[in-house]
């Protein structure tokens, strides 16, 4: 059964990714993006990572991929012009991809044939019977941390400040919707009748 | 346990939660019209806490596993950046209303980046000396480009925040350095793993790229390069605070991460701050020749002082420490008294940051030319000046270490630099005729301008104890 979650989610992690690069519609390109992310993340459930999976999701699907869609469809970028010159980049690319995956299996290897392989994982994390990924971030974020995770909060803060004293303009030109006037509003105040006399006119 | 921690740290707990609550406030209840009180409400705060701090009793706290270190020397750290920061932010709502620039985020920005320099000077651990810095620096960047219709303000933002962030990278790089070296990132913890012996080579690097990034932050040569621009181009009440407080902060941060991280390698990092020391002494002394505007001039002088500061930090002794905390008390009151003149700097109701516009300022203004005068007497480090004796401390320290080459150099570095000094108190009493400024002082101004001008003739009795107090700071800092 897990061998079968395995290769299902993994299939269409890989086959999506594939989607994005070659599909001609950008917005389809940010769709298929978001099926890749969604894939990994049941990936990073079958490998027992499930804040990774739950960050994945929550993050990148929820938060960055949405981004890129807006862009997408906000910005008027040529995308047939910028996949033009595909061949000329084509050589370079393939240079990269071929470094980044010779790493990638030096990664691997290490992590597979090192002589105390064991040791260098189970130092990473604790046992898994002991306490989960989240429950172990958790603890540490929120009580050996905590005063750089609230600091973190307060920087986030002055951010947030900083980008609204540096571009919001409180314009006085515009009109403004103001509810609990128009809820005050009512007939009487609003209309007065007049008896029009026929052939008379106001 | 998170209780007698938050104990520890309640001082910045208190600030960050009044700017959280003040923030709240101004959101709410009003626009900008009600500024002027959250001016006065936390200047008030930064100045209790100040007192408070002050008062606390002698000993050494930690909190959050050495994360955070309560000790004499950073006791005696915020209460030169606290009460600095106060005076400056009453100094700045008048400048700030005259120039329509007064809104309320202002004191709350002010307020925050202090909590983030209290972080820095308490700093025990990697981790919690980069949130504090960036936490100073982000409030930092937002105030310099606080004038926003102006394109010089707007640019000076945009250069701090983009070299800022480049030297926090910089900052970082090192710090993982040291982190992968040291298999820690608390202070006491890379201490061990140096021992008394010989750095290996990695640590070696992480050093000095920590060193690159914090000698940015106190703006030592070849590092400074933003400060002109930046000092120029921000609004002048931001100028005075850029040029009090956080210099404090990041020279407190840099003598703990040396003594409290490092203390086991002095020879290994006093001679890079020694060559930083003497390259910004020279530097500033002599680009300042050229300046015509006021603020950048002040910007040079401010490399210049860094370069004294730091020598006292390449002595490397408990001596030096002590002679560096007495160099930036005078320096930064030195600074708040120049800078109340400055800010007055007005001719027809526009600011005026030329030199030539101090031309036969004594015939208008006797008293406060004779202020400045003795204050840029004070920068320039004649005797008997109390500014003199901030570089005499710091000379003596270095050659009591054997580092006569750098005092013999800051010696003649003084002397250069005292030229672009008297040259406005020349101009002031010798110059040629001219429209001369009239701008007027308001009450706060003219008490911190002849206030400090007060301590910088009178504090040569006994510098008002600083040097007792500092030398107690600084032993708590060595232990």
């Amino acid at each position: 059964m897990t061998v079968f979650a395995f290769y299902l989610f993994a299939i269409v992690t890989v086959l999506s990714g594939l989607f994005v690069v070659i599909s001609r519609n950008p917005v389809h390109s940010v769709l298929w993006l978001i099926l890749a992310f969604f894939s990994s993340a049941g990936l990073f459930v079958l490998l027992g990572a499930e804040f990774v999976a739950m960050l994945l999701v929550i993050v990148y699907v929820g938060a960055v991929a949405v981004l890129f869609l807006f862009v997408v469809m906000m910005l008027d970028v040529d995308f047939a012009e910028l996949r033009g010159g595909l061949a000329q980049y084509l050589p370079m690319g393939l240079l990269i991809g071929v470094v980044l995956l010779v790493e990638l299996g030096l990664v691997f290897g290490h992590w597979t044939f090192a002589e105390d392989y064991e040791a260098a994982r189970a130092a990473v994390t604790p046992a898994l019977s002991d306490t989960q990924n989240t429950v172990a971030l958790g603890q540490l974020i929120y009580t050996q941390y905590i005063y750089l995770f609230q600091t973190a909060g307060l920087i986030l803060l002055v951010a947030m400040i900083g980008a609204i004293v540096l571009t919001m303009r409180h314009r006085t030109d515009v009109k403004r919707q103001d509810i609990l006037a128009q809820m005050y509003r009512d007939p009487a105040k609003a209309m007065e009748l007049k008896d029009v006399k026929p052939g008379q006119g106001l | 346990m998170i209780a007698t921690d938050l104990n520890t740290i309640l001082p910045e707990v208190v600030l960050a939660i009044y700017a959280m609550a003040a923030l709240m406030w101004g959101v709410y209840r009003g626009k900008d019209a009600e500024a002027p009180m959250l001016f006065w409400l936390t200047a008030m705060m930064l100045a209790g806490l100040g007192t408070w701090i002050g008062l606390e009793p002698e000993g050494t706290k930690t909190a959050f596993n050495d994360a955070f270190i309560n000790d004499g020397f950073a006791r005696f750290s915020k209460v030169m950046i606290l009460f600095s920061a106060a005076i400056i932010l009453l100094m700045s709502q008048e400048y700030l209303k005259r120039n329509k620039l007064l809104q309320f985020e202002f004191p709350i920005l002010v307020a925050l980046s202090v909590v983030g320099m209290m972080m820095m000077v308490s700093a025990g651990d990697l981790m919690a000396l980069y949130m504090g810095l960036e936490l100073q620096s982000l409030a930092l960047y937002v105030i310099a480009a606080f004038r926003r219709d102006s394109a010089r303000s707007t640019e000076a933002g945009l250069k701090y925040f983009v070299l800022g962030a480049l030297s926090s990278g910089l900052l970082l790089y090192g710090a993982s350095l040291i982190y992968g070296f040291a298999g820690t990132t608390s202070f006491g913890g890379i201490t061990d793993a140096i021992g008394q012996g010989d750095m290996s080579l990695g640590m070696l690097i992480g050093l000095v790229f920590l060193l690159t990034g914090l000698a940015f932050k106190v703006s030592a040569v070849p590092f400074h390069m933003w400060t002109p621009d930046v000092y120029e181009g921000s609004p002048t009440p931001v100028t005075a605070f850029f040029a009090t407080a956080p210099k404090v902060a990041a020279m407190g941060l840099f003598a703990r991460v040396m003594f409290d991280a490092f203390g086991g390698a002095i020879a290994d990092w006093s001679q890079i701050i020694a060559l930083l020391s003497v390259l910004s002494m020279f530097l500033g002394a002599i680009a300042a020749i050229g300046q015509n505007n006021i603020k950048r001039l002040m910007a040079y002088s401010s490399i210049s002082h860094m370069g004294f500061a730091l020598m006292g930090l390449a002595a490397g002794s408990e001596q030096g420490v002590q002679a560096m905390l007495i160099y930036m008390a005078i320096y930064i009151t030195m600074n708040i008294g120049v800078f109340a003149f400055i800010l007055n700097m007005e001719k027809d109701g526009q600011a005026v940051t030329d030199i030539a516009s101090l031309n036969l300022y004594s015939r208008v203004e006797p008293l406060r030319a004779a202020a400045l005068m003795v204050l840029l007497f004070s920068l320039a480090g004649i005797p008997p000046m109390v500014g003199f004796f901030g570089k005499f401390y710091v000379l003596q320290a270095a050659v009591d270490q054997g580092l006569l080459w750098l005092a013999i150099g800051g010696v003649i570095a003084s002397v250069i630099g005292a030229f672009y000094y008297l040259r406005i108190v020349y101009l002031m009493y010798f110059g040629e005729a001219r429209e001369a400024l009239d701008g007027t002082m308001p009450p706060i101004h003219w008490a911190a301008l002849m206030a400090s001008a007060f301590v910088m003739v009178a504090g040569i009795v006994n510098l008002f104890g600083v040097g007792t107090l500092a030398g107690a700071a600084a032993a708590t800092l060595l232990k």
